[in-house]
This record gives structure tokens, sequence and C-alpha cells, in this order.
């Protein structure tokens, strides 16, 4: 396999030990790695699951809008971080594996590493609480 | 490619009756190919002798992996620096706000040291490290960052007659819960895979490790499981611990050699290596045993 680099395997340390739900995506948008907190979006392990292209994760996690509209493109923070470099956050709505929807918060943020690499970027999510 | 041992001490520069076996100089190994180029890896107190050991050299090149004071500090002794009619290149990483000659001017001018950079009589040219692949005089070399504080490259050096892996400050285990892990997921595996030597940090017991996470360098136990994942032929022991002395060394070397069947040597001053290209893979012979 080819070795990540130094700064997501950095990156995934750190989401490792933290309890917020954490997904890493690489340049492509590709899931490559998520913490244990946000298995639960997922309804599998990431020691029992490949790496995930963004069409896939993103059908599985169904991200749209309060009236359940599919989030446009543009609406969706992660592709902000990924396609301007930016960081991005929005409150979305997600459905679980068991079709149950919640309403939650995402920021994210690009990963740009030594000399202006573009690694791909951190998607952190956030319970809404009212 | 003749591998040369120069200092192989981390951290501080210790002489001393107890480590006259492995040598107190700081991190300093030179490579020379088969065509007689010189490439030399950090630049710490064993560079001013290898310095004094040369001839007058056309070309040096002086891959530096980072810049705390124990891979720089011999760099201002080097003598072909002295020598005008010498290229030397100087290839270390940048930070993400500073070029190497900005980093490196803050050590080589007053008051840290009495001859600025700019005013070496070399024909010196600097090079922020290039990550990925570069070529240098008779060899395809490779940086990559490695996890240690701070920007820190690992190089890998090969040619017709073998691969040497040179990660002296890694710390490849850091946050990882079972190391070692898969191999897309670690530090420097790419640098290390399949070399024939691999010199790289074992500074630490497991007991000093404890109280040292974070610090940048790896227990001997870790270079092991390092060097068994990339597949590498040998390890050798490197950036041993000021506070460990020769005898300490003896038993600590002997207790790993042929753990996960990885031949470990300690890496001593004035170690010389030899890779010879063969059909087969490189045929490695210690000059020195």
């Amino acid at each position: 396999m080819t070795q990540r680099e130094v700064e997501l395997i950095l990156v995934r340390q750190l989401a490792s030990y933290l309890t917020i739900p954490i997904f890493v995506v690489d340049s492509k948008g590709t899931l490559i790695f998520f913490n244990e907190p946000a298995e639960a979006f997922l309804a599998r392990r990431f020691e029992e699951t490949e790496e995930l292209t963004l069409e896939e994760w993103t059908a599985l996690i169904a991200p749209s809008n309060e009236d359940g509209s599919p989030l446009r493109h543009d609406q969706r923070p992660i592709m902000t971080s990924l396609e301007d470099h930016r960081p991005a956050h929005a409150t979305i709505w997600i459905t679980n594996q068991a079709g149950v929807r919640h309403e939650i918060e995402v920021t994210t943020f690009p990963i740009v590493g030594q000399a202006g690499r573009d690694l791909g970027a951190v998607a952190l999510f956030w319970g809404v609480e009212r | 490619m003749r591998i040369e041992l120069w200092g192989v001490r981390g951290s501080l520069p210790t002489a001393g009756a107890a480590t006259t076996r492995y040598g107190g100089n700081t991190s300093c190994v030179s490579v020379r190919t088969g065509e007689g180029n010189l490439v030399v890896l950090d630049a710490g107190t064993g560079i001013a002798a290898l310095g004094r050991s040369l001839g007058h050299e056309q070309r040096v090149d002086v891959l530096l992996t980072h810049l705390h004071l124990d891979h720089i500090q011999g760099l201002g002794f080097f003598r072909p620096l002295f020598e005008p009619d010498t290229e030397v290149h100087i290839w270390g990483p940048a930070s993400p706000t500073s070029s190497l000659r900005t980093r490196l001017t803050r050590y080589l001018s007053p008051p840290l040291f009495p001859v600025a950079l700019r005013d070496l009589p070399c024909r010196l040219t600097l090079h922020d490290s290039t990550l990925g692949s570069f070529e240098l005089p008779g060899l395809r070399a490779r940086s990559a960052l490695v996890c240690h504080p701070g920007p820190t490259v690992g190089y890998r050096l090969a040619s017709d007659e073998g691969v040497l892996a040179y990660l002296p400050d890694h710390e490849p285990a850091l946050g990882v819960r079972r190391f070692p892990g898969t191999s897309d997921w670690t530090s420097g595996f790419e640098l290390a895979h399949g070399a024939d030597v691999l010199l790289h940090d074992a500074q630490y017991t497991e007991a000093e490790y404890a109280e040292r996470l974070g610090w940048g360098h790896s227990t001997l136990t870790n270079a092991v499981a390092f060097a068994h994942l990339a597949g590498a032929r040998e390890l050798v022991a490197f950036h041993h611990d000021p506070s460990h002395d020769d005898d300490f060394l003896d038993a600590f070397v002997a207790e790993h050699d042929g753990l996960l069947g990885v031949p470990v040597r300690g890496a001593r001053e004035g170690d010389v290596l030899e890779l010879v290209g063969q059909e087969s893979g490189a045929e490695r012979r210690n000059l020195t045993a």
C-alpha cells in the first residue's frame, strides 16, 4: 500500500483520540479515515471498512436541508474545503443507517501541507442542541 | 556505495571515557558512490572529522534532515565550505514560512557563529528539500516528511549497488495505539521499504519513552518493528541517547538483535558499510567487522 503523507497520518492520530466525530478525506474527497465517534453515522467500524469514495459516503449519510431536499454541491462544507481550500461551517441534516434524520452542525477545513500541498480536508460534526 | 558513520549520538555531543567505542559526535554519515561522488547526511559534530579526512572535492552534497542543533552544529566546521573551488549543495527542509537559507542563517551568523553564511568561500547552493524524488550525482534520492517536531525529512538513497534509508530522528509510533499499524498509515514506510540498510532512530528504552512521548524519537523495540514492517534487511540503531554509555549500548543492542528476524547493529563512529550490487539484490559488507 502507498504510504500516506505524514500530515494525514498526524491528523488521523489526533482524530483517533478525540470524542468529536471526525471524517478525514483525501484531496479527491475519498473517506480515508473516520474515528470511533463517527462510526455511528456510517454504521460500520473503520477497521472493517474499505475506503469510501465521495459519492459512496455521501450516499450513506444523505446530507440534506431541513425540508429533506439534498444539499446542493455548493451547500456542502466539505466541497468548499476541497475545492476552494477554505474552512466552512453549516447546519445540515443527515440520515443514519436506521433511516433516522439528525440535525447536525459540520465544520470543515482543508489540509494544506508543507510546500502548499493539497492533501484533503477534515470534517468535524457537532450535535445540534436546542 | 560506501557508507561511513562519523557521528551517531543524538541530542548532545557526549565525549568521555564511557562513550569511546560508540562515539560521542552527533549525527553525520557520508555516502561515497561507486563513481566517487560524495553525499553527506546531516551536519552534526561528526562532520568536522569527515571534513578533515577529505582531499579536494569538486562537489559535495549535504542533506540535512532538519535543523535541530545536533544535526547542524558541525556545519560551520566542515572544511569544504571554506574551499573556493568546491561546489557545495546543502539540501534541507524549509518551514511553512521560511526558506532553508533564512533558517540556516539563524545559526550561521553572529552572535552564534562568527562567519556568516554569505561569507563562506565555497560555491554554495541551498536547496529547499524537494519532497519526493530528486537526482544527485550517482544516486537516486528521495525525501519525505516524517514524524518529528518541526519540519523534518528522512532520505532514501539508491544506486545500482543498493538502498540506504536514513531516518535518524523519527517517532512513527506517536499516537498509534498498536504499533506498527498498516504500512500506509506508518510515517517513513516508503523511505525504508526494502532498504538494504536502515539507519534509524533508536534513542530510548521503553521506560524512557514513556516519559518522552512526542519528543520525536523511537525506542529500539519500535525501530525493530518499523524495520520489520518495512522489510529492511538490516537495522542500524542510530541517534544514541547521551545518557547511554558503551556498556549499556552493548547490552541494549544485543537484547534486540534478531527480534522479528531483523538483524540489529548499534551504530558506531568509524563503522564503514559497503553495498555491492548483485543480480539478486545488494550485498552488504561491513568493512569494520
